[in-house]
């Protein structure tokens, strides 16, 4: 860290640079991880937190290298395990503002106890899944997000596993957020890392993100030409509108979304469902846009932005209410700690 | 007997120097709060004590069966006791399930009181007893001294006017025993009284009955004449004066990482899930908010360790504790703590295995795993408790290691250790060890950069906590480059840092104390080397050796088995034989060896029990009599 690094911690408006590390990343040209790093970058300056505050955790997997590319305080830990270690970390030190990179792999499957019970606790931590839907690092296996019938080195034959569906996952484990966003986007991205930061509580941030080697074709039907057809793009309080022309729209029938065409079906913006982010019944189906319906022609667009972000008390806030509530009568002591409640005297 | 009335009749009283007891009934038949009653009573009054529960992994074993049966041996004295005692001279049998399981472990000539209505039919078939057989009444204890007294009889007696139901009054027939007690060993009932009112304060008619069935059989050992012909016993307490508590082997754990958090200055962190023994220690710093302490009750073991490296990196003294099963699934993270080089306390409350084995009965067969158990090489300071007082300065001391030589220790306990219980004179905050760790302070613009591998002459890295400016860096898995810390795959760097790591851990030896010989000569026939929770066995087995005229054995007890003491070497050099003790298949034998190049003489037990000082008696004498 140089000179000027130290002072503009010292109370200097920091800029992205000052987040890179002096580690060049290894990951692989064309990789998605590239872009997200970089509006990690981006975002970390905005926050209003210290550099030294900062502490970014990781598993293992290519994404979970991120923290030697972030000059913040950080941890590669061990396979699926980032999770308890931030929930270790911010319940030590809930003035840090603790993040994590994790994959499908990392969080999903060898983590995936951990990230159900991380989720109902809330603390709060920004959790970042770089979901490539493959096994980057191990070289092409299939992942728990791996579509139905992929072809990999371990699924010659093609996928039989039905997928996670990491929204679904969230919201059903007692999470309080949950975002999608595509690698690519650039500003998008930014804009949904922010909202997840400033989120009190556990904010997962699914990002699509690109593996050119082993799952190229992952994503790929999200091209520029092709993407406002197949992708909803959610605010909170605006009706659910899509398609080239932003000509149409999601209602609900009953408790089954329906896409509508406005102009032909002569509608309104008002006739369409409203995103409520704080509606868990309607961030749960939304949550299922993305599931395969058989039988269905019509596809649903994938959602994108915030699903769902709900207020809750977190896990260290109740935690230090109880520690408060024990110590209203005063700390306990040393002495008091030695020598216990049942002591005795012996004359 | 002072404060508690009698009759006043003129019974024998007989002196004695110790006595063990063991109450043992069905799991119901609340034989642990009856035993801790009794050993409050006896510790108030400053006898030396040690207790030791024994119960049936099942909460609720079948009624009546020998595999329901639920123990509580205690041995209280003039004179310091080590061990509950290698068997017992009075055993309280609530029913005859009780009987069958414990008659092997009663001395010849032992005490027997048995509740006659759970020696009816029923319970003796349940008990397993041929058709027909009443031990009680057949002749089988005639080598035994046996008062059957109907205590439900008398509870119901006792209590009929107290306005409870039938199940409720048949509830308190625990009390009358313990009253009954009392009396054959001429002890005070009123701090039972005490304690039954403020347990009972919310519902007094349930703390009245209870006191009044206490009483009942107080009475009826006044006033029967069934124990005329042996009288009551007393053994006069010898304890120095002072103030004093009891404590089990966990919450001794659980206390000194709360004592060594605050004498270094530092926020306790626990990471843990409930795991048999070990859950005493989760549970009692879950109580201890009041000193701040935080406890994380994870979802597995795995997240148990992970949470407290978090924790451990965010600058807390941060522990986990567990058990054999849960140490296997923690041995990943610990190599992760190994080589990010930080301060870990993890507690192994050791119990019969592999797998699920024995869980509620102690053994010390983790010694392998704790020493070695982790892929590559990651070298780990191991040290174990042999008393549960002990467990308190152990896990202290495991706690000074870790923070002060950034390293995970490994404080090795068992299920014996954790759940026994003997008297702890009150210490002060002074007599404790300073506790420094190296916290790097923050940098200045002006200073060099820093270094997160950088080694003091120890080779100990210094503590740079998140929120310190400056020292903004990353640690991780991934072999680390000599100094910088940064990711590495060199050959010769890891050839490098292997060898740093180890040395590490082995210049350990010089910040502890060099072994010393806990009783005997300095040189002599044999030396017994122990470990952990055998202490007291032979402890006392060695007094023993010593005053049947066997004055050349000594023994040593280890604390430290990674790094060893300096001076251990040149101990086991000055005796002719080495005898080493260990409830497992011979493992401190195998590393004995494998060190230092002699052949000691193994000694297992792996019933899942814990040694007697009797077995080590005759042991020595075996062995002292082929050296002859």
């Amino acid at each position: 860290m140089s000179d000027t690094e130290i002072l503009k911690t010292q109370g200097a408006t920091l800029t992205a640079k000052d987040f890179a590390s002096d580690q060049e990343p290894k990951w692989c040209p064309g990789c998605g991880d590239h872009a997200v790093l970089q509006q990690i970058k981006n975002t970390l300056p905005d926050l209003g937190v210290s550099k030294e505050n900062f502490v970014f955790l990781s598993g293992i997997g290519c994404s979970s290298r991120l923290p030697y590319y972030v000059s913040t305080y950080g941890v590669h830990g061990i396979h699926g395990r980032a999770l308890p270690m931030a929930s270790g970390l911010k319940t030590a030190r809930p003035d840090l503002c603790v993040w994590v990179a994790t994959g499908d792999g990392d969080a999903l499957s060898i983590g995936g106890n951990h990230f159900i019970h991380t989720l109902r606790r809330n603390l709060d931590l920004n959790v970042v899944l770089f979901n490539n839907e493959i096994y980057g690092l191990t070289k092409g296996q299939y992942s728990p997000t791996t579509k139905l019938g992929l072809r990999t080195v371990t699924s010659p034959s093609g996928v039989i596993d039905h997928p996670f569906n990491t929204a679904s996952l969230t919201i059903g484990s007692g999470g309080s957020f949950f975002a999608r966003a595509f690698d690519r986007d650039g500003k998008f991205l930014r804009g949904v890392l922010t909202r997840a930061a400033k989120h009190k509580g556990t904010s997962l941030v699914e990002i699509y993100q690109n593996c050119p080697i082993f799952n190229n074709a992952a994503f790929e039907a999200f091209t520029p030409e092709n993407k406002a057809e197949i992708t909803i793009y959610l605010e909170h309080g605006k009706p659910l509108v899509f398609g080239k022309n932003g000509n149409k729209g999601i209602r609900l029938d009953g408790f089954r979304p329906i896409v509508v065409d406005i102009e032909k079906q002569g509608l309104s913006t008002s006739d369409l469902w409203i995103h409520d982010e704080a509606d868990i019944n309607k961030a749960s189906i939304l949550a299922r846009f993305v599931d395969d319906r058989e039988g269905d022609d019509e596809k649903l667009p994938c959602p994108i932005g915030v699903l769902f972000a709900q207020e809750k008390i977190t896990y260290e806030d109740a935690l230090t209410g109880q520690i408060q509530a024990a110590q209203e009568k005063g700390a306990g002591t040393f002495e008091e700690l030695l020598k216990g409640d049942n002591s005795y005297i012996i004359k | 007997m002072t404060d508690t009335r009698t009759t006043g009749k003129q019974v024998h009283v007989i002196p004695k120097t110790s006595v063990s007891v063991l109450f043992a009934g069905d799991s119901g038949d609340g034989m642990q709060l009856t035993g801790t009653q009794f050993a409050n009573t006896v510790a108030v009054r400053g006898s030396e004590l040690n207790t030791f529960p024994n119960f049936p992994s099942e909460i609720r074993a079948p009624a009546g069966t020998v595999s329901g049966v639920s123990g509580f041996q205690l041995q209280f004295g003039s004179k310091p006791v080590y061990t509950p005692g290698a068997r017992f001279d009075v055993m309280i049998a609530m029913n005859s399930a009780a009987l069958k399981a414990n008659l092997k472990d009663l001395h010849r000539g032992g005490i027997i009181i048995a509740s006659t209505d759970g020696f009816d039919e029923k319970n003796l078939r349940l008990a397993g007893y041929p058709e027909g057989a009443n031990p009680l009444e057949d002749g089988t204890l005639s080598n035994y001294i046996v008062f059957p007294v109907p205590v439900l009889q008398l509870t119901r007696e006792a209590l009929k006017n107290s306005g409870l139901s039938v199940k409720e009054i048949d509830r308190c027939k625990n009390m009358f025993v313990l009253g009954l007690l009392y009396w054959l060993y001429s002890l005070p009932f009123e701090d039972t009284v005490e304690t039954l009112k403020e347990k009972f304060s919310k519902k007094p008619e349930i703390a009245e009955a209870n006191i009044s069935a206490v009483k009942a059989g107080y009475y009826f050992g006044d006033e029967t004449e069934i124990f005329a012909n042996i009288g009551r016993f007393d053994i006069a307490p010898q304890k120095q004066h002072g103030l004093y508590r009891r404590v089990t082997g966990n919450e001794a754990c659980a206390i000194a990482l709360t004592a060594a958090a605050k004498k270094a200055g530092l926020e306790l962190f626990l990471g843990s899930y409930p795991i048999t023994p070990a859950t005493e220690i989760l549970q009692t710093l879950a109580k201890m908010k009041k000193w701040g302490v935080k406890t994380f009750q994870a979802e597995d073991e795995i997240a148990g360790i992970v949470s407290s490296i978090g924790a451990a990196f965010g600058g807390a003294l941060a522990a986990t504790n567990t058990s054999g099963p849960g140490l296997a699934l923690k041995t990943e993270a610990l190599g992760l703590a190994v080589i990010m080089e930080i301060p870990l306390v993890v507690i192994n409350v050791q119990r019969g295995g592999p797998s699920t084995g024995l869980p509620t009965k102690p053994e010390q067969s983790d010694l392998f795993m704790s020493l070695y158990g982790r892929h590559g090489d990651a070298p780990l300071p191991v040290v174990a408790a042999s008393s549960p007082v002990d467990c308190f300065y152990t896990t202290y001391e495991a706690a000074r290691l870790a923070l002060e030589h950034m390293t995970p220790v490994i404080c090795l306990s068992d299920g014996y250790l954790a759940l026994s219980s003997e008297p702890w004179k009150v210490i002060t905050e002074e007599s404790l060890a300073d506790i420094n760790p190296n916290i790097q302070p923050a940098r200045k613009p002006e200073d060099p950069p820093y270094l997160p591998y950088k080694r003091d002459e120890q080779h100990v890295r210094a503590w740079a906590v998140p929120g310190t400016p400056g020292l903004e860096h990353r640690l991780g898995g991934l072999e680390k480059q000599h100094e910088t810390g940064n990711v590495s795959h060199d050959p010769d760097n890891h050839e490098l840092m292997t060898r740093l790591r180890a040395e590490k851990i082995a210049k350990i030896e010089d910040s502890i104390p060099l072994q010393t010989i806990d009783n005997g000569p300095a040189s002599g026939d044999l030396l017994i080397l122990g470990w952990g929770s055998s202490y007291g066995a032979i402890k006392t087995a060695i007094e023993n050796a010593h005053h049947e005229g066997y004055t050349s054995v000594a023994h040593a007890h280890l604390r430290y088995l990674n790094p060893f003491p300096k001076n251990l070497g040149q101990i086991l050099g000055s005796y002719k034989k080495v005898l080493i003790p260990e409830n497992n298949n011979g493992q401190l034998v195998h590393v004995i060896r494998d060190k230092f190049l002699i052949e000691p003489i193994g000694f297992s037990k792996i019933k899942g029990l814990p040694f007697n000082e009797m077995e080590i008696l005759d042991k020595i004498i075996d062995v002292i009599k082929e050296l002859e």
